[in-house]
């Protein structure tokens, strides 16, 4: 067995701001089979309206079998998960996907935009595991965040500078960090050849990193988001375009694709 | 737990659509279970009454553009545009896993002319494993300008007989509910020589984005199903049963084994379950040990006696 469906209780519930919530669930199977850029699907309600489970990316696995997901409220299904109490239960099915392939710690970087952000806590967290500390420079794997505002995006970035990582920051408003773009932060870091890119957020930031990539014939895995409605290859809702014809699957095929095998539009 | 397993083990679930016998009436409802791999971390495969794969077309076929789905008041609107990997590879590729799970599978079929689902069945006929055939006849015949051919009893009639002469399992007709009366389709399908009818297929519909003006879907309509289809999809297995004499299998919003139980009252002999699956993929395990439970409880000699047992005063 690799995946599961199981009942797990939320054991701690932090607002983050208003509509950030981040959730930690004692979730031991799904969180001993996780692998960074993996998701899991949460049953937001026992009931019928909303029907479907809704996916988000697993944003930690820590110690003793905890999970946890950080989301944004955005409509119903989010909304009723920012309701969960501590010591309730949930139904999560996971961990599904196929999650990033990471490379050497020293040649990654990450780039993250908005909840995004959410996958890239894990594989920070693993590339750190992955290299011996004497060998590596505590600045490795580069990361670069971006979000519209300081509330959003300070409590994310301080996440990564606890574990141990360096974070380069920028906000639409300019209320923290670079007044801008993550993509500008990217361009102007000068990133050596070699690097390779690891990348999650909203679609139009990670077209405008694939072209980047595209371009400089770097390296770059994305993290796409679809409707689903199964989140296990059943349903065939989740399609996206490839740039060879047809379609993958966003569920079973990624959801972490090579950017140049897809289909970009803008 | 421990009582319900008990009880699935003691109580007779058995049923038989035309020759075909099944160890309960709970059977996977076509593109709602993949090919079957997918859920075998999450239910019993062996312990289902059958299996029933995604529509398998002549050639592969890639699908519509997304959106493809898009949830609804209880249910769930899709145009995933009949994608699949086509027949020759679903033989080579799907069949040998779902073929050693000895259970039926049931392989639902579609095409766009009577010629091309004449020669699937052709294709499908002695490949061990298959229980039977289920036509979907809720395609458009590109022939006729478009027109499904569950809509037109003649159309139906057509494709059950080329079907049925190169099949030597039950073949079963999947009926369209998008028909002023179902009954007509299916009286015409059975003078046709089907073996049994399931139904319903999902009931178009659309859903509109108010904000950008758009449809939801990409293909602008698309077919629902789910909870919210329950109450139609019985009253059709209702009018069905009464009108034919074949077996008809239930299918609409199945989530729980009273909802099967429902049908089952109604006039089905089996049932499926669909978008329950993808709620919970352990769906059909539950629905099974919930009608053992309830034949135990209520001291059935088998859950036959459910059949068709609906009191109308
Ligand atoms: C693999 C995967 C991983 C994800 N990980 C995360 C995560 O870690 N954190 C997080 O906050 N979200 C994540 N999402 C997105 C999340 O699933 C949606 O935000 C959620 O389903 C919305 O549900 P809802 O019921 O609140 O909104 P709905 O009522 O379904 O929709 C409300 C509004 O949000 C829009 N919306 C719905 N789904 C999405 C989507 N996928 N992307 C953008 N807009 C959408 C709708 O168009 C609508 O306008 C992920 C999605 C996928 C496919
Ligand atoms: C995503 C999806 C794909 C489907 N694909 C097929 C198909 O390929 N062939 C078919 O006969 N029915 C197909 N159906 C219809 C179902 O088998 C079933 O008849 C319908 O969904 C109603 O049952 P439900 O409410 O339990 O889902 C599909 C349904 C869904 C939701
Ligand atoms: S969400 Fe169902 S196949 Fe991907």
């Amino acid at each position: 067995m690799s995946q599961f469906q199981q009942k797990v209780e939320l054991i701690c519930f932090e607002a983050l701001t208003e509509d950030i919530v981040r959730l930690t669930f004692n979730a031991p199977k799904i969180a001993a089979m996780a692998r960074p850029g993996q998701f899991v699907m949460v049953q937001t309600s026992p009931g019928k309206d909303p029907l479907l489970r809704r996916p988000f990316s697993i944003h930690q696995v820590i110690r003793d079998g905890h999970l946890q997901i950080l989301f944004k409220v955005l409509g119903k299904g989010t909304e009723l998960l920012a309701q969960v109490r501590v010591g309730e239960q949930l139904s999560l099915l996971g961990p599904l996907g196929n999650g990033f392939t990471p490379g050497s710690p020293e040649t990654a970087c990450l780039v993250g935009g908005g909840m995004g952000i959410a996958p890239l806590l894990f594989l920070a967290t693993r590339f750190l595991s992955k290299s011996s500390a004497a060998e590596v420079s505590p600045k490795m794997p580069m990361v670069i965040l971006g979000a519209r505002n300081r509330a959003e995006l300070e409590p994310l970035v301080d996440d990564f500078r606890k574990v141990g990582v360096d974070v380069l920051a920028a906000t639409d408003d300019g209320s923290f960090g670079h007044h801008g773009l993550v993509t500008d932060v990217l361009t102007k870091s000068n990133l050596p050849p070699g690097f390779g890119i690891y990348c999650c957020g909203p679609h139009p930031m990670m077209a405008a990193i694939a072209r980047l990539c595209q371009q400089e014939s770097r390296a770059c895995q994305v993290s796409v988001e679809t409707v689903m409605a199964c989140g296990m290859g059943a349903c065939l809702g989740c399609a996206v375009p490839l740039k060879a014809g047809g379609y993958a699957h966003v569920c079973s095929d990624g959801p972490i694709f090579e950017a140049e095998k897809l289909l970009w539009s803008l | 737990m421990e009582p319900l397993i008990m009880a699935t083990e003691k109580a007779d679930l058995r049923v038989s659509i035309g020759s075909l016998a099944l160890q309960n009436p709970v059977m996977t409802a076509s593109g709602t279970f993949g090919y079957g791999r997918e859920f075998e971390d999450f239910v019993k495969l062996r312990g289902l009454g059958a299996v029933v794969v995604k529509g398998i077309s002549l050639a592969p076929r890639a699908g519509n553009p997304p959106p493809r789905i898009v949830e609804t008041a209880c249910g769930m609107l899709n145009a995933i545009g009949l994608e699949n990997t086509g027949v020759d590879r679903f033989i080579s590729d799907k069949m040998p896993y779902l073929a050693a799970l000895g259970v039926p599978v049931l392989v639902n079929i579609l095409g766009d002319s009577v010629e091309e689902y004449r020669q699937l069945a052709g294709r499908l006929a002695g490949i061990p494993g298959i229980g039977a055939i289920e036509v979907n006849i809720s395609c458009p015949n590109v022939k006729k300008g478009g027109v499904a051919f569950g809509t037109d009893p003649q159309m139906a009639a057509a494709v059950t007989a080329a079907v049925k002469g190169c099949s030597q399992v039950p073949v079963i007709v999947k009926l369209s509910p998008n028909v002023t009366d179902i009954t007509v389709v299916a009286r015409a399908v059975e003078e046709a020589g089907a073996d049994a009818v399931s139904l319903i297929n999902t009931l178009i519909g659309m859903a509109i984005d108010l904000r950008s003006r758009r449809p939801r879907l990409a293909n602008v309509i698309g077919g629902l199903s789910g909870p919210a289809i329950k109450p139609v999809a019985l009253r059709m297995v209702y009018q069905v049963a009464r009108a034919v004499a074949i077996p008809v299998i239930g299918i609409g919003g199945i989530a729980t084994a009273e909802d099967a139980m429902e049908f089952m009252l109604a006039g089905a002999t089996a049932v499926q379950v669909g978008t329950a699956n993808f709620v919970n993929p352990g769906a059909c395990d539950e629905v099974i040990a919930g009608i053992a439970a309830y034949v135990t409880e209520q001291k059935m000699g088998s859950v036959r006696e459910l059949i068709g047992a609906l009191r109308v005063c």
